[in-house]
């Protein structure tokens, strides 16, 4: 037979809370990532750096319009997430390696978006102008988008083993 | 080339048209605080930080209205962006936040607020505080402004004038009221709903100000059209992130957990 301390049985129920707002915190955690690193992108490449342009004459009709949406989208992932994370603490089902790992994920996946269909694709802009080899740009760009969405991936592999046991276990 | 043909605008607005809004002006600026402060004595009193938004509000309109900027924004396209953004999501948002609707209904006696809130409850104004409505009122109305010979015939008609800067300052009024309720708002939709049409605004002012940097207005000069489209895009953003952190307040709030009662712990309370 074996006592349970009223402690262990706290943290029981805390996981318990926890795994009930998983998904919650993956959004919130995803939609922060969106958020900031568009908002990164605008603050350093369009501002700081000066490589991005407003407008360039091969931007096409459809690549403004994505745009907008985009970023008007990433605007409000800004905004709405921090609120999620207000909402996770004050429920006290806040879940650090979820969030973060999802963070990471969703920067990822606006970077390579941003790299490969907004850059590329729909012309919004280069990622530099007069740069003597934009290629090198391109795959530092995407690269870089991969290897934060690879962080996120590991990160929420983990959480999934610890609910995974949660699971087992109870 | 593109040049300024409006070198005879001066005399579009004379000092009649100053006269008249100016009026209008100090009347708002009379009429809220007064009604307010005698309404007080009656009913709860209303908060100072109201009379402090409407005061910044019936400001900020006016300065798109008459005075430097506004003279300015008939020869400069920058200056008219400028003035849009006052009188089109500034001082509609902060008009909004000194909910002057709530203030009338108690300003009223009982036979005419009754009066009033039969029509906010009316079929008009359920139709048009749909944000969807409001928000295609809103940007619509600046895609025809500036997509169409309008920007430029507006120099050239007084009625025309006052019409377009009626249109942005309601249009703007009308969104910011449909998507936050900080007013009286008899016909409520869902935070999802709001956030969706929100957004979707957000976007159209976007793609309409790189639309207006890339083709500019008739009559308007590429560097011009350039500045006035940025300062559109990067204004717009600030005064709507006001927006979208008081709706996701209002969501966060009304999303509170119910307040759990502690856990049973009878013993622990004091013997009556």
């Amino acid at each position: 037979m074996q006592e349970t301390t009223s402690a262990e049985i706290n943290l029981h129920n805390d996981l318990h809370k926890k795994l009930e707002y998983s998904k919650r915190n993956l959004w919130s955690g995803l939609l922060f990532g969106i958020g900031t690193m568009a908002f990164v992108d605008e603050v350093v490449f369009h501002f700081l750096l000066q490589w991005h342009h407003f407008y360039d004459l091969s931007t096409t009709a459809v690549g403004i319009f994505s745009d907008g949406l985009l970023m008007s989208f990433a605007w409000f992932a800004a905004i709405g997430s921090l609120f999620m994370f207000a909402d996770l603490r004050r429920r006290n089902v806040f879940w650090m390696k979820k969030w973060a790992g999802a963070v990471f994920l969703g920067a990822g996946i606006f970077q390579l978006f941003d790299g490969i269909v907004n850059h590329k694709i729909l012309r919004v802009h280069q990622i530099r102008y007069n740069a003597d080899n934009i290629l090198v740009y391109d795959i530092a760009w995407n690269a870089s988008a991969v290897v934060l969405l690879i962080i996120g991936l590991v990160l929420l592999k983990q959480t999934r083993k610890a609910s995974g046991k949660m699971k087992e276990g109870s | 080339m593109e040049m300024h043909h409006h070198n005879h605008h001066e005399t579009l607005t004379g000092a009649g048209y100053d006269i008249v809004i100016v009026s209008i002006l100090i009347a708002a600026m009379l009429a809220y605080p007064l009604a307010a402060y005698f309404t007080s004595k009656t009913y709860k009193n209303w908060p100072l930080y109201r009379y402090i938004f409407w005061i910044l509000g019936v400001v900020t309109a006016g300065a798109a209205l008459v005075g430097p900027l506004a003279e300015l924004a008939h020869s400069s396209f920058t200056a008219h962006m400028f003035g849009h953004l006052l009188l089109g999501m500034l001082s509609p948002l902060l008009l909004v936040i000194s909910a002057p609707v709530k203030l009338l209904l108690r300003t009223l006696n009982t036979t005419n607020a009754r009066i009033l809130s039969r029509l906010l409850k009316g079929r008009y104004i359920q139709f048009v505080s749909n944000p969807i409505v409001a928000g295609t009122l809103n940007i619509g109305g600046l895609a025809v402004l500036y997509t169409t010979g309008l920007y430029s015939a507006m120099h050239d008609s007084l009625l025309l004038h006052v019409l377009v800067h009626l249109h942005v300052f309601l249009a703007g009024y009308l969104f910011t009221a449909s998507i936050i309720y900080m007013d009286v708002s008899p016909h409520r939709y869902s935070y999802v709903y709001r956030a969706l049409v929100l957004i979707l605004a957000l976007a159209g002012h976007k793609i309409l100000s790189k639309h207006i940097y890339a083709y500019p207005p008739e009559g308007v000069a590429r560097a011009d059209a350039e500045t006035g489209g940025m300062l559109m895009y990067y204004g717009g953003d600030m005064v709507d992130v006001v927006i979208i952190i008081i709706l996701c307040y209002h969501w966060y709030k009304t999303t509170a957990p119910r307040r759990v009662s502690p856990p049973d712990t009878g013993a622990a309370l004091p013997a009556e």
